[in-house]
């Protein structure tokens, strides 16, 4: 049943895969974005409660759940690395983890930035941003580890025991602080109500979603390329194709 | 289009700052991750293909060295 | 470190917490360093936010919690350090016997080493901390339910370090975070104690956080360890 996945084991066969895979990914993903930023920004209908400040949603939120996706994401790449030993989920585990944390970076600021005109500041202690915080440093904790070793597939194995355990984690983590966030619900100021969404917002918010998602794989398979030859750079056909390269 | 004029849609209903630090600060992230990406990769295909450079070099200067070797004992033999 | 092939899984388990405590007692500095570090962390707030004693009561069991988490961390990092260097930790995992006892007797007997003296000096930094007298049993209970937790957690962090040459500042951005959720309930237990209100439903979660880590974690380090001594 598997038996059509097993040529992709090959680091030479999936490299070649997903170099042929990446531009449609990039055209689909260059399409989407903008069709779905320039429909946010400008033709959705202001929220009757936030006015236009409500347009950050379409960045804010992608964001957030491509942040949280990218990172189960991972855990699934280390775990299938660890029990099947397929050294190349490793290699997308590193190439993605970057990926998600400019994502999460990018959930944080914007929830700031939406945060100062409706809250008033900032930042407050509000349960989902300390939780994608805390994600922040779970993702910088993976990247560290990657980096911390000079044999590429022994940092895979670390930084992936290390997403597995933080993704067992973050569930405790994401209802700790809520219970947290609840208990010392005083001091905050009142939480706006989630915008109930029409149709006319619905739709750009979702072709941003599949705009940023096929983003995410684009790039993920461009970095996933730059880590397969970084982990078989001794290999007759990566050296093929690296003096390929210069001749040009 | 929710605008009535262009400056009206710069102006964002009062939220500009808010509005386009956050799409402008994004955009600035992810095109930087994806230059230093590419970078990434043209650079490692550069550094592979270097130190293949530089060890056909060695090769050949073994070989070289090798030659002149044997060619030295040809001499003392003759 | 000799292990006969046909020794049962409690006769290894106390055969390395012994070990591992005579080690620990011929480096007395070892345990008491990061007890000093302790009580001067909590020494230094009083002067940092000022001597008022309704302050330091409400901000109390989240400085004690802070400070025991910081000092955890530092002691952990001599969690397998010495014996990874000595080659003492290939032989125990190239030895017949599992690694989940092995492990969990190491993380035992450095919780004995380090977490037990934190908890017989917390109730003494209560009393500098001006700490509410009601919630001084939860303080106890919460330290010995929840330092367990830490240092099971935490011997991941070290176990994915140890041959890390600068592994010492890595570690605390590896398990810091993880360490969040038992921070959260043990202060509020503690907070709730101090109101005269049932604790038990914090405790409770405490304990199911030990137990989880006690059952998950010894399989984490130990693939952990194999990695690092590759």
């Amino acid at each position: 049943m598997w038996k059509w996945l097993h040529p992709y084991a090959n680091p030479e066969v999936s490299y070649h895969f997903s170099v042929k895979l990446t531009p449609w990914l990039t055209a689909i993903a260059a399409i989407l974005i903008p069709v779905g930023i320039v429909w946010a920004l400008a033709f959705v209908p202001a929220d009757y409660q936030q006015g236009d400040s409500f347009r950050i949603f379409y960045l804010h939120v992608p964001a957030a759940m491509l942040s949280m996706g990218i990172y189960v994401g991972i855990a699934i790449a280390a775990f299938s690395s660890l029990v099947w030993q397929l050294k190349l989920a490793d290699a997308s585990a590193a190439a993605l983890a970057p990926i998600g944390a400019i994502f999460t970076v990018i959930a944080l600021f914007t929830g700031a930035a939406w945060g100062k005109p409706m809250w008033g500041t900032w930042w407050i202690w509000d349960a989902r941003l300390t939780s994608e915080l805390i994600l922040l440093f779970l993702y910088l904790g993976v990247i560290a580890l990657h980096n911390a070793f000079d044999d590429k597939n022994l940092a895979g194995k670390a930084a992936g025991i290390l997403s597995i355990v933080g993704v067992i984690n973050i569930p405790i983590i994401h209802y700790s602080v809520e219970w947290w966030n609840t208990l010392h619900q005083g001091a905050t100021v009142s939480k706006l109500d989630k915008p109930s969404m029409s149709v006319e917002m619905l739709w750009p918010f979702l072709i941003c979603f599949l705009g940023f998602s096929f983003f995410v794989a684009a790039l993920g398979c461009k970095r996933f390329c730059t880590e397969v030859l970084a982990r078989n750079s001794m290999r007759p056909w990566v050296r093929a194709l690296a003096t390929a390269q210069e001749k040009k | 289009m929710q605008f009535e004029s262009f400056s009206d849609f710069l102006n964002m209903g009062g939220y500009a700052f808010y509005v386009w630090l956050s799409f402008g600060l994004s955009a600035i992230l992810l095109i930087s991750l994806v230059i230093s990406s590419n970078n990434n990769h043209k650079a490692l295909l550069n550094k592979i293909a270097q130190q293949q450079s530089r060890e056909n070099k060695l090769r050949k200067l073994a070989k070289q060295r090798q030659n002149d070797a044997s060619s030295d004992v040809q001499e003392v033999v003759s | 470190m000799m292990f006969e092939a046909n020794l049962s899984y409690r006769a290894v388990f106390v055969l390395v917490v012994k070990r591992d405590l005579t080690i620990a007692l011929r480096h007395r500095d070892d345990i008491f360093n990061p007890l000093l570090f302790f009580i001067i962390v909590v020494t230094l707030f009083p002067l940092g936010v000022g001597p008022e004693s309704t302050t330091l009561t409400r901000i109390a069991p989240g400085i004690i919690w802070v400070a025991a988490l910081l000092s955890t961390l530092l002691s952990l990092d001599r969690l397998f350090k010495s014996d990874h260097m000595d080659g003492s930790l290939e032989q125990m995992l190239l030895s017949p016997q599992p690694v989940f006892i092995l492990v969990l007797a190491k993380v035992f007997a450095h919780w004995l080493i380090t977490g037990l003296p934190l908890i017989l000096v917390a109730p003494l930094l209560a009393v500098l901390l001006h700490m509410n007298e009601l919630s001084y049993g939860a303080l106890i209970l919460t330290l010995l339910i929840g330092t367990p937790v830490l240092s099971l957690l935490g011997a991941v962090g070290v176990a994915l370090t140890v041959g890390i040459k600068k592994g010492g500042v890595l570690l605390s951005l590896l398990v810091l975070p993880l360490f969040i959720p038992v921070l959260i309930f043990a202060t509020s237990a503690i907070d709730t104690a101090a109101m005269n209100l049932p604790y038990s439903g914090q405790l409770a979660i405490i304990a199911s956080l030990l137990f989880g880590s006690l059952t998950l974690a010894p399989f984490a380090i130990g693939a952990a360890l194999k990695v690092s001594t590759n």
